[in-house]
């Protein structure tokens, strides 16, 4: 049973208890009473989706406290465009773009971290957005799959995946684009891949398909474009724009 | 996931007073602790961000090095002084996760991992130790393929049993290089011998470390380099990329013409903490760098192995790995 059904199922029960003729209970009462039960419910349903610790924290009235949604208000920067947000907590810089800032071009795979669908640019570096709280990307300049053409003249990298079929379904394509025009800033500065160590040329690596399969690695393409993709990586390391 | 309070700290005693809040934790990068809390594995109460306090330096003083907590996977593997001096810390970072989650993940943080054991990370198994103290081991009897071989506790009573590991590839690194890691806390600051920061999981597998709960990682402290010129970060896993180690070892070695002069030798994927072996090092010193003597530390480091259902391939692949690293790193391969 989910946590939502629990509840429902358990307010229902509430309900019928409160219009039994032995319990005649004045509009009032009957509010408080929905809002102890309220209360008592959120907290079972805290304790069954956590599991026994939490239940026993619970218990002691310590992180009871804290089964209400944590409001903080934030500014992020997106594209160059700042914009207050007021935003629980627990919302993941992706769900900020997606749901409260209608970017819907980074996309949501596994949200944990595995497929790479949701990376974006934060200060110029590829992160999974999935993994990053919101409220810890205030004051970072963050750059979504939106952002990295200019006007209609799409970014180098972009063009190359159209040029190269860089895709099938298309649907993990904006995490990859990112995650190359991040390659190609990293490349540039000279850095590592366990591929170079592998190689030994671990002074200027050069970006051999090996290095791009290895340094693209954080993004799983479920249709298996990847030849493709290499291909595009490959062509836009060519003519990197500056 | 539960709603928690976050708050950013900027200085390390901020940090430290604000984490005296019952069930608040550091958070660094989110890498690991982000998705447990999305598995409702984790449940704090707070969370305070410490990747604002200043810890994002690299300095070299006289012979070490000391890198700030904060400092991110990424930009540790690719600083000048870490390739240069200790280039198995380089390619030990660069064997784990993806350049994304680098980029995230803090020094700090990839100290605290936690076990990436299927039972752990999944509430659905009401038995796991680590999780639920008292609740049993799911995996003792379970599909333990990943699970460990060395110093695993697996008590009759089953109450205390644990096989998970240690997923870190940069914490079995900084074991073969013998790193120290600086901690601060409400009573002042320490140093712990990295050996010593994780424990095996003993009477109480919940525990991962030997950091109190109230105590900040500052940062590690990276010894004067002796493997500079020899040594190699083998990773063995089901997949050549993105993918948690079934055996790693760190492998250093230092030489003179063909005598090793001192070893380095720590294994992943093994135990519950990264398996360092100094009766293996000991074992080199003096020794020619030849197939036989690797294979002789090879067996004193994985001596007493335990296999579980599943994972008895492990004794024997740790051993050719081992066997394997030291080749690698005695021919120079990097260099």
């Amino acid at each position: 049973m989910s946590p939502a059904s629990c509840t429902d199922s358990l307010l229902d029960l509430e309900e019928s208890l409160n219009e039994t003729p032995d319990h005649p209970s004045t509009p009032a009462e009957i509010e408080l009473s929905r809002r102890t039960f309220i209360k008592t419910t959120g907290f079972l349903t805290a304790a069954v989706a956590t599991g026994l610790p939490h239940l026993a924290d619970a218990q002691d009235g310590q992180t009871l406290a804290i089964t209400t949604p944590q409001m903080a208000q934030l500014t992020l920067k997106v594209n160059g465009t700042s914009k207050a947000l007021t935003l629980d907590t627990r919302t993941s810089l992706l769900d900020a773009l997606r749901e409260h800032l209608q970017l819907t071009g980074s996309k949501k795979g596994c949200d944990h971290g595995q497929c790479g669908a949701c990376t974006i640019l934060v200060d110029g570096r590829r992160i999974n957005s999935c993994l990053t709280l919101a409220v810890t990307a205030e004051g970072a300049e963050i750059t979504t799959i939106e952002g990295l053409a200019k006007g209609d003249e799409l970014h180098p990298v972009q063009a190359s995946f159209l040029e190269h079929d860089g895709f099938q379904c298309g649907y993990c394509t904006p995490g990859q684009i990112c995650s190359a025009v991040a390659l190609l800033q990293e490349h540039k500065h000279n850095t590592l891949s366990t591929v170079s160590f592998e190689t030994g040329s671990t002074a200027h690596p050069e970006l051999t398909d090996n290095e791009i399969r290895e340094r693209m690695s954080g993004n799983i393409c479920r249709c298996g474009a990847y030849p493709n993709i290499v291909a595009a990586v490959r062509h836009a390391a060519k003519g990197v724009r500056a | 996931m539960n709603p928690f309070q976050y708050q950013r700290a900027t200085s390390p005693d901020e940090a430290v007073h604000a984490v005296s809040v019952r069930g608040a934790k550091f958070l660094g990068g989110g890498t690991n602790l982000v998705d447990l809390m999305k598995y409702n594995v984790e449940h704090p109460s707070t969370l305070i961000d410490v990747t604002h306090v200043g810890f994002d330096q690299i300095a070299t003083t006289g012979t070490t090095t000391i890198v700030g907590a904060g400092v991110r996977n990424s930009d540790l593997a690719n600083h000048e002084a870490i390739r240069t001096n200790y280039p198995l810390l380089s390619q030990a970072l660069l064997s784990g996760a993806s350049p994304q989650l680098r980029n995230m993940a803090t020094t700090g943080g990839n100290l605290m991992q936690r076990t990436r054991c299927y039972y752990f990370m999944d509430t659905a198994f009401p038995a796991c130790n680590k999780r639920t103290p008292g609740s049993g081991c799911a995996a003792i009897k379970g599909f333990n393929r990943i699970h460990a071989i060395l110093g695993a506790s697996g008590g009759s009573e089953g109450h205390t049993e644990c096989i998970a590991t240690n997923p870190s590839d940069m914490s079995v690194a900084l074991a073969a290089l013998n790193a120290t890691i600086h901690v601060t806390g409400p009573k002042g600051k320490r140093i712990i011998p990295i050996t010593d920061f994780h424990r095996l999981p003993g009477d109480t597998p919940n525990i991962d470390t030997n950091l109190k709960s109230d105590e900040l990682i500052t940062a590690v402290e990276l010894p004067a380099p002796k493997f500079a010129k020899h040594s190699y970060y083998l990773k063995v896993r089901d997949r050549q990329s993105y993918a948690f180690a079934l055996v790693s070892v760190a492998a250093g070695l230092e030489i003179n013409g063909n005598t090793i002069r001192s070893a380095g030798l720590a294994l992943g994927g093994v135990a519950h903490k990264p398996w360092h072996s100094s009766d293996a090092e000991k074992s080199l010193i003096g020794a020619t760098a030849s197939s036989d003597a690797f294979r002789r530390a090879a067996d004193l480091a994985v001596a007493g192995a335990v296999p579980r259902e599943h994972n008895a391939f492990k004794i024997e692949l740790a051993k050719q790995s081992i066997v394997r690293a030291f080749t690698l790193a005695a021919q120079g391969v990097q260099a």
